[in-house]
């Protein structure tokens, strides 16, 4: 058998032993939802945390959409896949979490604008705001803040789209559900998304002819 | 030679490109859009290295033991979740009108037996014609008022539209039936209205109940962009000559059609 053909196979086989426990929880089987819970909750955290980008609101984000799966889980369509199903309703709640983020930041940026307001002309502080150097940006840290930069500054549309399609494999169509969009519209984000990207890394990331050219590639 | 966009490349790249083999074949071609993936492909591989935390081996129990206590004794059956206080609202507004326009049915319509089926259709009719009526004209009104908000002075740094938002969620239940019954009724116009009316009520619904101003306007410009007040009302405006009988009936479809070009 070949190692596709197991993995196919494997992948059925959970499918199948979800779909029963679903049928069991409903009847009153609480404990036949601890192995789903169990089973799915490292691949929700994962989507979670790339969502989120933090570790306390992704493990926020599985909590709940273990929750809002459990509430919901008569309208479950016993032909659906179950991990698909809750890893929809863990990118739902992980919108309102940014959303509400975003909320949250907008305040407190205000509240700061107003602290900076006097201080603006104070050269030790303009010293102090200004960007990293090329120096600083070439170690992996710096890089890996701008990144983390980079993702937090896109629209949450954007960043649902990016992460459940270039990390999570997760389908066009599948996409479109979470956006309650149509699925061109879901198309453009993925790509706006990456263009934003693009746009703000590119001039911090090696390419590969440039990694040729120095030398330094592995 | 013609290059490839960037969404072209991105697309291949993401593995959503319709033209798979035209893309490769150019690339294979062109070393100009090769250095372009090449740059695209190494922004995305640095995105690879951020690392996603181990939440541990034993992450799963954790969970569980988070969410346990919280959990009820039984989850819902689909069925149940129709009594749920604000479907319940619904509903039994549904089955109001439905009473009423039985009993008005009985009164006014006493003639023989041969009219017996084409008046039960048409009572069906009226039914959701009251309803979807008055659902189109609560929609309308709260859609009206969001777009006139606006804050009270330039400093304002937040509006409340919690109100709005309330109406909309209430209204959000309702619009899934009326959709779904117009569906089952086969009126494909009004169910396409009623299907752009919920994703700007679910829009509405999921929003913060205080929104900057920018952000106030970003869903004032959806609404508009949408042309949704518009359409609700052409809908509406319809069903109201349908409901004084200044229109006939739809016996034929020509009426549906009219509508499904809104």
């Amino acid at each position: 058998m070949t190692r596709m053909q197991q993995s196919v196979d494997s992948t059925q086989a959970i499918a199948e032993s979800d779909a029963v426990a679903v049928e069991r929880t409903l009847a009153g089987d609480r404990d036949a939802y601890r192995v789903l819970v169990e089973r799915h909750s490292h691949s929700v955290f994962r989507l979670a945390y790339r969502m989120t980008g933090n570790r306390h609101d992704a493990e926020e984000v599985v909590q709940e959409a273990f929750l809002r799966g459990y509430q919901k889980l008569g309208q479950f369509a016993a032909r659906a896949n179950f991990g698909t199903w809750v890893y929809r309703i863990a990118a739902n709640y992980a919108i309102d979490r940014l959303r509400q983020r975003q909320k949250e930041e907008a305040r407190r940026e205000t509240s700061k604008a107003e602290d900076r307001d006097g201080m603006e002309n104070d050269p030790v502080n303009r010293v102090q705001d200004e960007a990293p150097t090329p120096e600083r940006l070439t170690q992996s840290l710096e890089l890996r803040k701008q990144m983390e930069q980079a993702l937090a500054a896109l629209s949450e549309a954007e960043r649902t789209a990016f992460v459940m399609r270039h990390w999570e494999g997760c389908g066009i169509e599948e996409i479109a559900g979470v956006l309650k969009s149509s699925s061109s519209a879901a198309k453009n984000t993925v790509f706006r998304a990456v263009q934003k990207l693009r746009h703000a890394l590119e001039p911090f990331v090696e390419t590969k002819a440039q990694a040729r050219a120095m030398g330094t590639e592995s | 030679m013609k290059h490839m966009k960037d969404e072209e490349l991105i697309a291949y790249r993401e593995g959503v490109a319709e033209q798979r083999a035209v893309v490769a074949e150019h690339l294979a071609g062109c070393e100009r859009c090769r250095a372009e993936l090449e740059r695209i492909e190494a922004v995305l591989a640095a995105l690879d290295t951020l690392p996603v935390p181990d939440p541990g081996a034993d992450y799963g129990r954790q969970v569980w033991k988070e969410i346990a206590p919280r959990l009820a004794e039984k989850p819902d059956r689909w069925w149940q979740l129709w009594f749920e206080p604000r479907r319940l609202a619904a509903v039994g507004g549904i089955v109001a009108l439905i009473v009423a326009a039985f009993v008005a049915g009985r009164i006014t319509k006493r003639g023989g037996t041969s009219d017996n089926v084409a008046s039960k259709e048409q009572v069906r009719e009226r039914v959701l014609v009251v309803a979807v009526g008055e659902h189109l004209g609560h929609s309308e009104r709260m859609l009206i008022e969001l777009s006139n908000e606006a804050p009270d002075n330039p400093k304002q740094k937040e509006v409340d539209i919690s109100a709005e938002q309330r109406r909309a969620e209430d209204l959000l239940q309702e619009n899934r039936l009326y959709r779904q019954t117009a569906l089952q009724e086969g009126d494909a116009g009004l169910a396409s209205v009623l299907d752009e009316l919920e994703r700007v009520l679910l829009d509405v619904a999921h929003s913060p109940g205080e929104v900057t101003p920018a952000q106030l306007e970003a869903i004032q410009k959806k609404i508009e962009a949408r042309g949704i007040l518009f359409k609700v009302r052409v809908v509406n405006k319809e069903l109201q000559q349908r409901q004084e009988g200044t229109k006939p009936a739809p016996q034929n479809d020509s009426a549906k059609r009219e509508r499904n070009k809104v």
